[in-house]
């Protein structure tokens, strides 16, 4: 702060704690979503400064797909244990064996089985508020999405009735069965998340640094080589020197060619980028509203 | 329309890598017009031209071009994010898009500008340092322009720019912007907007949106993106009154630390005003006067902290103090009262009837509030009152009288637009019906004669 004014990352910050002491405020049972991922490790800095000294209040929730990265998923327990937070995790392998997830045929990613896992998550442990990482620039349907995005008792978004949001007051009342999703990052974009994790000498986990790996060519991307989509005898395998942008599951995160190995070189690669973050996620390029279809059916 | 679909090269107006190791400012703005007005285009202009677009979004343009378009590349699809926004060809909520320079960045809330969308503009205003409202060169002044304007002014937007479109179809003529220019400063000061910014462009071409038009050499002022870059906005915030509503009551469980089991701090944003170690300070509703003992944050104690920063106060003494308390700094009091007066936009189908019982959310604070007398509704187009209505419809401005069932502390919305404004939620429902802006009160809170309390 100089001359009594904030910089970008200062007003996206505060903007931020305030919502997530909106939601301490406001909500009986909030959790807070925790991937491992980047806008997530934002989400619990975030979460630390404004609930200090004081512990976050709230457990963390991970629904974990089976298709994780596992260097994501050692990133996260570690993180979580750092914090003495108590870390949910929810796994579709078991959504699926209990008949709450159910498979289409001949469909493997998992990546629509993660909207049952959740909602039942909720149920299970009665989830009044659950705070994600998701921003409005990443997408644009998420573009129209609110701070505090209401759904209904079934989980679903209706973008055509959603609270209008002024100034900066939020309403967060529910009637029973009713959930709100919470978007403190709403604001922020792929730079800024990046800025943010310099700033505050955030750890991220390896794979968004630049590393050797084995990738198979598919659909026009670099895919990590994995066991559940092993290459086929006709498929182009290629040890390259790769890191991830933007982390989904294993069999469709695209792999970019990258000598970024620290934060700032992976800084300027932003800055140069020519394609948007979710260029590298075959789950978005289904249809040009498949973002939106998702959200209305229960997804983050 | 349609655009050169060249390959971009990698420009000097994008953050490059030395660019992003400095800090910059947040500047917020909102785009009033219709799509007739050139609004979506002006917006694809600016992020086109600024290289804020990407091969991939570029792509997906011309995708969609391909099978709707007839070929040409709509600027439009790049705000209208919904699927029923696409095949209405039609805004119907508030969108947010985000972009850089090495200068600035930016949050653009567009908003749709039909009459029936009020409440959609009043929502992205609302956050706005910078309202754009654009012209048709052709059509000059029209009654959506003065809507525009004054939404804009209800909602102290602190500065204005009047972005005169299309002026290519007017052999850009300087007579004309001069006299659409005139018009406008005919009725501004009607108006409380203080900086008023006139600009002739061509969104379509690119003329003085990102660059400088060789047609406008009578026109000394800077393009758009020139004059977003360097407006000032670092005194848009209120640092008078310290006004510090209280969110969350931070007592620690069984701390690690022996140091904190005592503490007992007050988290909030700070809605006004700077707030120092020291300084004495009032609590409301409690009426006792304290000191603050420290500003804690994560990154240990500091001495000062302003508007709109996020902060947790410790005080002196013990007092009572919840989630909707505000901590005050006794310099410069807020007003107090449980009879409100206000502006309010109606946000809901379901009218404003008189007597009806809302929730009224100001601050931190969530309190009972009954509608006791509707005074009238604003001529959408030039704020002046109409005679006494028995309702407020959707998209409605009115006045109001409101009686709340404790006391509120607040200011007048010209005075600080957080401490100033309030919304009103229906019970039952929970949907948020209104946005209002109160008057200032007519009697400050009086600080009690107790200095504290033990």
């Amino acid at each position: 702060m100089s001359n009594y004014h904030l910089d970008h990352l200062q007003y996206l910050e505060t903007e931020a704690i305030h919502i997530m002491r909106e939601v301490a405020g406001e909500f009986e049972r909030p959790a807070l979503l925790f991937s491992g991922g980047k806008d997530s490790i934002c989400l619990l800095r975030l979460a630390e400064k404004a609930f200090s000294p004081s512990e976050i209040p709230m457990p963390f929730l991970n629904v974990d797909t089976g298709h994780h990265f596992p260097e994501l998923n050692e990133f996260r327990d570690r993180r979580a244990k750092q914090l003495g937070g108590k870390l949910i995790v929810r796994k579709v392998e078991d959504a699926i064996a209990s008949g709450i997830a159910l498979q289409a045929p001949g469909e493997i990613s998992r990546n629509k089985l993660q909207i049952p896992t959740l909602l039942a998550a909720i149920e299970e442990f009665r989830f009044d508020c659950c705070i994600g990482g998701a921003r409005r620039d990443e997408e644009k349907a998420r573009a129209k999405e609110r701070f505090f995005s209401f759904r209904d008792s079934f989980g679903q978004w209706d973008p055509k009735n959603q609270r209008p949001e002024i100034w900066n007051l939020y309403n967060g009342r529910l009637n029973p069965g009713e959930n709100m999703r919470v978007f403190p990052l709403s604001n922020w974009t792929e730079m800024d998340v990046w800025e943010y994790i310099r700033r505050e000498k955030l750890e991220v986990p390896t794979i968004y640094f630049s590393h050797k790996r084995l990738c198979v060519r598919r659909q026009g991307q670099w895919l990590p080589v994995n066991d559940i989509q092993p290459p086929k005898p006709n498929e182009q395998v290629k040890e390259l020197v790769v890191r991830v942008r933007t982390i989904g599951d294993i069999i469709s995160t695209g792999m970019v060619e990258s000598p970024a190995d620290n934060i700032d070189d992976i800084i300027t690669e932003i800055a140069a980028a020519r394609v948007t973050e979710r260029g590298s996620r075959a789950d978005d390029k289904a249809s040009e509203a498949a973002m939106e279809d998702r959200k209305k059916a229960g997804y983050f | 329309m349609s655009v050169s679909t060249d390959p971009l090269p990698i420009s000097e107006t994008r953050p490059t890598s030395a660019d992003v190791h400095a800090p910059v400012d947040l500047l917020r703005f909102n785009t009033c017009g219709s799509v007739d007005d050139g609004k979506s285009t002006l917006i694809g202009r600016l992020l086109y031209d600024s290289k804020s677009l990407m091969e991939d979004q570029i792509e997906a343009l011309e995708r969609s071009a391909d099978i709707t378009g007839g070929g040409q590349i709509n600027l439009a699809n790049l705000t209208d994010g919904l699927r029923a926004e696409r095949e209405q060809g039609i805004t119907i909520d508030v969108a947010y898009r985000y972009f850089a320079t090495p200068r600035r960045k930016f949050i653009i809330a567009d908003t749709p500008g039909h009459v029936q969308y009020t409440r959609n503009m009043v929502t992205g205003a609302s956050t706005a340092n910078v309202s754009i409202v654009l012209v048709d060169a052709r059509a000059g002044v029209i009654e959506q322009s003065r809507r525009h304007t004054a939404i804009a002014s209800l909602l102290r937007i602190p500065h204005l720019v009047v972005a005169i479109n299309k002026m290519d179809l007017v052999g850009w003529s300087e007579a004309r912007f001069n006299e659409i220019r005139a018009e406008f400063e005919s009725f501004l000061p009607r108006l409380d907007i203080k900086d008023v910014k006139f600009i002739p462009m061509s969104a379509l071409n690119g003329d003085n949106v990102v660059t400088a038009s060789p047609h406008t050499p009578w026109y000394p002022g800077p393009p758009l993106l020139g004059h977003l870059e360097t407006v000032h906005i670092a005194s848009d915030w209120n640092l008078n009154g310290f006004r510090l509503p209280v969110q969350w009551v931070n007592r620690p469980n069984n701390p690690r630390n022996e140091a904190l089991h005592d503490f007992r701090g007050f988290s909030g944003q700070i809605a006004g005003g700077i707030v120092r170690v020291g300084q004495k300070v009032l609590a409301l509703p409690a009426g006792i006067t304290s000191t603050v003992k420290q500003i804690w944050t994560l990154d240990g104690p500091i001495e000062q902290a302003c508007c709109p920063q996020s902060v947790t106060v410790v005080l002196e003494h013990d007092i009572d103090i919840s989630r909707g308390s505000m901590i005050v700094g006794l310099d410069e009091l807020p007003g107090a009262g449980t009879e409100i007066h206000a502006k309010v936009c109606w946000m809901h189908p379901r009218p404003l009837q008189r007597g009806k019982k809302y929730l009224l959310k100001h601050g931190s604070a969530t309190v009972q509030a009954v509608v006791t007398e509707i005074e009238h509704r604003l001529n959408i187009t030039n704020l002046e009152p109409e005679a006494t209505p028995s309702e407020l419809s959707l998209n409605d401005l009115g006045e109001i009288r409101i009686r709340t069932a404790r006391p509120l502390f607040y200011d007048g919305y010209a005075a600080n637009r957080l401490t100033g404004s309030f919304i009103l939620i229906e019970q039952g429902t929970n949907a948020t019906v209104a946005a209002g802006m109160l008057h200032p009160a007519l009697e400050l809170v009086k600080p009690e004669g107790t200095d504290y309390a033990i």
